[in-house]
């Protein structure tokens, strides 16, 4: 084998598997053709992987390390794909955010070990790049241990094995801050001094700031979380492509950066936040203003009453939150909708972009419980209707119908976009009981004339809505 | 337990105090329920009807002779004469208007409480009948207004020509308003409708109505309208001249006119005068709802039909929610059980009066031999946020955003900082920041057309494709050193996971969404 030419095949290879990557990503942006965008994503990491493994073994070919070397990948990757193919195949639907957390710190993990190996082997870099490259070095373990535990934390907190409350250390703010200009401090000395222990340093410190960065955001902020790391899960992939001079992974590894972004972005906006103060953690906390909790009486509905104003409606709308994620109500939510669609009546979903841990988590939730997609919009699409509307279900969400954001100055969600269900002829308020929502804001919508509470697991409440109307 | 007494009516009342579906209502209290004979017959619920719901039907002193006696109307004296010293007695007493009977009533030892002084509070708002009839009312206005109209409501376009949709004007939407504008509107009018209160245009055109607002531009600003029991209060002169314009206006136009406005405590303001009826075109109908306290418009008569010299019908009637018989009952008796809920929170048959519930204190009228109207004040809890609003949250400081100046000057930086980076930096790295740059442009294009409905496949697709630093791995798999060999080994084991994971798991979710049958 000639490695010349493996070289020049795996360069053409790499420009069409990232031409491929940007396919995929745009076939994602419709319903009807984003199975396609899959498969193209699929072809170019086939033709990427392929590529990258004819050049490994033309590399080496006949030296020392090439027959185990060879090995040790086909079994790393024959285990990791049977592992990732097992894992995406047994995951409830209700554990999405969990998992792409999850996935989130193998990539950071992954180009933490780059990095070290940049660091260990850095034999055929020239010596008027050495310093580049260290500091290519350093950045990518940094970028990708903050990712690491950043993810592993987010996973812990996302699957109930960690408290989603905030961790508040004093001067957090500080902390962060302090760690970044530790991290240069580090990458100037580490430059001028290559050592080992420098690079244990800034592994440590990467991984403490990585894990205090999200163990200081609370749970409602996860999707913005979610997305960040998904942001940082390419930078480092980036990072680790200036480190290895190999453009397919600085074009992938931005597009998922800015990918990941770009949806941050949505997400801040959709809370009426900046990015900064999300990361900065710490909403939510703020004392709420006294006598927010004087707003007046709320009036209970039994399921019978709520089947009642469900069959005499002509227009429902369902604004679903987390909490339908937590009850895993969305398979009654979904025969609910089919029974009310089959007596005629125009059932359709609002969903808020922070609904839910994840971006876009209600949809799939609706999708797995063969809720038919363009009956779920999103909330420009709805907002104006829901004065048309006869009858809302709120399901497990508070912050994004609350009327507070839209009509009081004062409140610390004031400002932030939310759907307008006050506007409906009637609400009915799935809850588990009176207490306020994630970000602590008492919520006015309860003791609107038109609410109505429903207490109890919103999974047992929508099947018993369901018996009524059957019966 | 207590025994509950439904009671026959006064002549002229067609309502009565319960209906056989409250009456099972009142059961489940773990009440006892009779009914005197024939209470219902008025609003069509027979005696055999109260019957099958579990009450007791009895005579006219029997029925007196209980713990409890609910009505409608006040009580003639002869009937307060049977009522026993204890005895809770509940209806509509209208206590401004009647001390007299309130004194009679202490001084038969009943203890009584009136409906309509239920306060205006959210919790109580199940037990306001003042709302409920007003409702019923407001309905029934349209009703007997199409009833004299000598045209359709709405406009057509038929073989025998054009038929222009007739102009109604409500004055007023509170609950009766607001229902005289949704029947106008859904019989196919034109409808206007004024109110002092600014905050109530919403409400008038969700159902349909076009709201005219007395615009104060002119006068001086805006004024606060809504008072803290949550009524329409007086309103100012300057107001008031603007609004008698626009009266004049409208009613030379309209066809129909509906008035709803009441001031607590005061006679009905007048909105239509003379002059402004005489205006209106012969045939139109006016409704002065308000005419038991004194009408809002001139010329109308409590109770009666009146013609007047140019053609115009001007109804009086003080009974329209009795016109309503079995709704008005329906809807009354209801407003009677969840009061009754209220007094025996146990639901044990034993009736609780407790004067620390502010609603309970409210009703109350006469209580062991006493006069305990009126109540003490009770404000809305469910007022406008004008207090709320009107101080300000210190803690919410205005958000920081940067001026365009701050902006501009950042994006210059970073171009000058990207450019100076290029320009020292050796060879390979100039080449790699042009990828980089062009990438993130390219990614924020692409993922920027993405549906929200798929961002969690988006999500799980970059993550797949960001294990692409498995080819970084793959790369140094093959070094000398046996720690760089298999601290590479496990990163492209960790990648692989999330090649293989992060496309498997895409596929499944996005052949999970499925379009609808098409409805």
């Amino acid at each position: 084998m000639n490695p010349e030419i493996a070289s020049s095949v795996a360069a053409g290879a790499y420009v069409v598997a990232a031409l491929l990557f940007i396919l995929s990503l745009a076939g994602l942006s419709r319903h009807d053709t984003s199975r396609r965008g899959v498969v193209f994503g699929i072809a170019g990491m086939a033709i990427a992987l392929a590529a990258t493994v004819w050049l490994t073994a033309a590399g080496a070919w006949g030296s020392p390390g090439a027959t185990i070397g060879l090995v040790l990948l086909v079994a790393a990757v024959l285990v990791g794909g049977a592992i990732g193919l097992w894992r995406a195949r047994v995951v409830e639907m209700t554990g999405m955010p969990e998992l792409i957390a999850l996935l989130h710190s193998f990539v950071g993990l992954a180009a933490v070990l780059v990095g070290w190996n940049g660091h260990l082997d850095a034999g055929h870099v020239s010596a008027e790049l050495i310093d580049i490259h260290h500091a290519e070095v350093f950045i990518g373990v940094f970028i990708g241990a903050v990712t690491f535990t950043g993810s592993i934390i987010a996973f812990l907190k996302l699957s109930g094995r960690m408290s989603s409350r905030p961790l508040m250390l004093p001067g957090k703010n500080v902390l962060n801050i302090g760690a970044l200009v530790a991290f240069v401090a580090l990458t100037v000395w580490y430059v001028v001094t290559p050592s080992i222990w420098l690079l244990v340093a800034v592994t440590a410190l990467a991984l403490a700031l990585g894990w205090h960065l999200v163990a200081s955001i609370g749970g409602g902020d996860m999707p913005v979380v979610v997305s960040m790391l998904n942001s940082y899960s390419g930078w480092a992939a980036a990072a680790a492509g200036f480190l290895l001079n190999n453009d397919l992974l600085i074009v992938t590894g931005a597009l998922v950066g800015s990918s990941g972004a770009y949806l941050s972005y949505i997400m801040c906006k959709a809370m009426n936040r900046s990015f900064l103060s999300v990361i900065a953690g710490g909403f939510g906390i703020e004392a709420p203003r006294p006598g927010d909790e004087e707003q007046g009486e709320h009036r209970e509905i039994d399921a019978e009453g709520a089947a009642e104003l469900l069959a005499s409606a002509r227009s429902v709308i369902i604004t679903p939150g987390y909490g339908m994620a937590v009850a895993q109500a969305q398979y009654p939510v979904a025969e609910l909708t089919a029974t009310l669609r089959a007596r005629g009546i125009d059932v359709r979903f609002g969903i808020h972009p922070v609904a839910g841990r994840l971006p876009g988590h209600m949809n799939v939730l609706l999708a797995e419980a063969k809720v038919p997609y363009d009956i779920v919009l999103e909330l420009d699409e709805i907002n104006d209707d829901f004065a048309d509307t006869d009858v809302v279900l709120v399901i497990g969400a508070n912050d994004t119908v609350n009327p507070a954001a839209a009509e009081d100055p004062g409140s610390p969600i004031a400002g932030m976009p939310v759907l307008h269900v006050w506007e409906a002829r009637d609400v009915i308020v799935f809850k588990r009981s009176m207490a306020s929502g994630y970000a602590g804001v008492q919520n006015p919508l309860f003791f609107r004339e038109n609410a109505q509470m429903l207490f109890g697991d919103a999974k047992d409440r929508v099947d018993d809505i369901l018996r009524a109307l059957a019966s | 337990m207590a025994r509950i007494a439904v009671v026959a009516e006064q002549p002229g009342e067609t309502r009565v105090a319960a209906t056989p579906s409250t009456v099972a209502k009142i059961r489940a209290l773990g009440h006892e329920v009779v009914v005197e004979a024939g209470a219902g017959a008025a609003s069509s619920f027979p005696d055999s009807a109260y019957a099958e719901a579990g009450a007791e039907v009895r005579g006219h002193a029997d029925a007196w002779a209980s713990d409890v006696v609910l009505t409608v109307g006040a009580p003639a004296d002869a009937d307060i004469a049977l009522l026993r010293p204890g005895t809770t007695l509940i209806g509509l007493l209208s206590p401004a208007f009647r001390p007299d009977l309130l004194d009679r009533l202490a001084a038969q030892g009943v203890t009584a409480l009136s409906m309509d002084a239920v306060p205006r509070i959210s919790r109580a708002q199940s037990m306001d009948v003042l709302s409920s009839m007003a409702n019923i009312s407001g309905y029934r206005a349209v009703v007997e207004a199409a009833h004299e109209f000598g045209r359709f409501f709405t406009g057509q376009v038929t073989a025998a020509g054009k038929v222009p949709p007739a102009k109604v004007l409500v004055a007023g939407a509170g609950v009766a308003g607001l229902a005289a504008i949704g029947a106008a509107s859904s019989l196919g009018a034109i409808v206007r409708a004024t109110d002092p209160r600014p905050e109530v245009a919403d409400q008038v055109r969700s159902i349909g109505g076009e709201y005219l607002e007395v615009s104060l531009d002119k006068l001086g600003g805006q004024e606060e309208r809504v008072s803290a029991d949550g009524y329409a209060t007086a309103t100012s002169e300057a107001y008031d001249r603007r609004a008698a314009e626009i009266y004049s206006e409208q009613a030379a136009d309209v066809d129909i006119v509906i008035t709803t406005a009441l001031i607590p405590g005061r006679a009905a303001p007048v909105l239509l005068t003379a002059a402004d009826v005489a205006a209106m075109k012969p045939g139109s109908v006016i409704v002065d709802m308000a005419a038991a306290q004194g009408g809002n418009v001139v010329g109308s008569v409590a109770g009666e039909r009146v013609v007047t010299d140019n053609g115009v019908v001007i109804l009086g009637y003080t009974d329209l929610p009795g016109r309503l018989p079995q709704q008005a009952s329906q809807l009354y008796g209801t407003n009677l059980v969840n009061l009754l809920a209220l007094l025996t929170p146990a639901k044990d048959g034993e009736l609780r009066l407790d004067f620390d519930d502010v609603v309970q204190r409210s009703v109350t009228v006469t209580r062991d031999g006493a006069v305990t109207w009126p109540p003490p004040p009770v404000q809305v809890s469910a007022a406008p946020s004008a207090t709320a609003a009107s101080a300000p949250a210190p803690e919410t400081a205005p958000r920081k955003t940067l001026s365009s100046g701050a902006r501009n000057g950042l994006i210059a930086a970073g171009i000058a900082a990207l450019f100076l980076v290029c320009a020292v930096a050796p060879p390979p790295l100039p080449q790699h920041f042009l990828v980089l740059t062009l990438s993130v442009v390219v990614g924020f294009y692409v993922i920027g057309k993405v549906a929200h409905a798929l961002h969690t496949p988006l999500m799980s697709v970059t993550n797949a494709i960001s294990g692409i630093i498995v080819v970084g791995a793959m790369v140094q798999i093959t070094a000398e050193d046996p720690l760089v060999r298999v601290l590479a080994a496990i990163a492209v084991l960790l990648a692989s996971i999330n090649v293989f994971g992060g496309f498997a798991v895409t596929r499944r979710m996005l052949a999970m969404f499925q379009k609808g049958a098409g409805q």
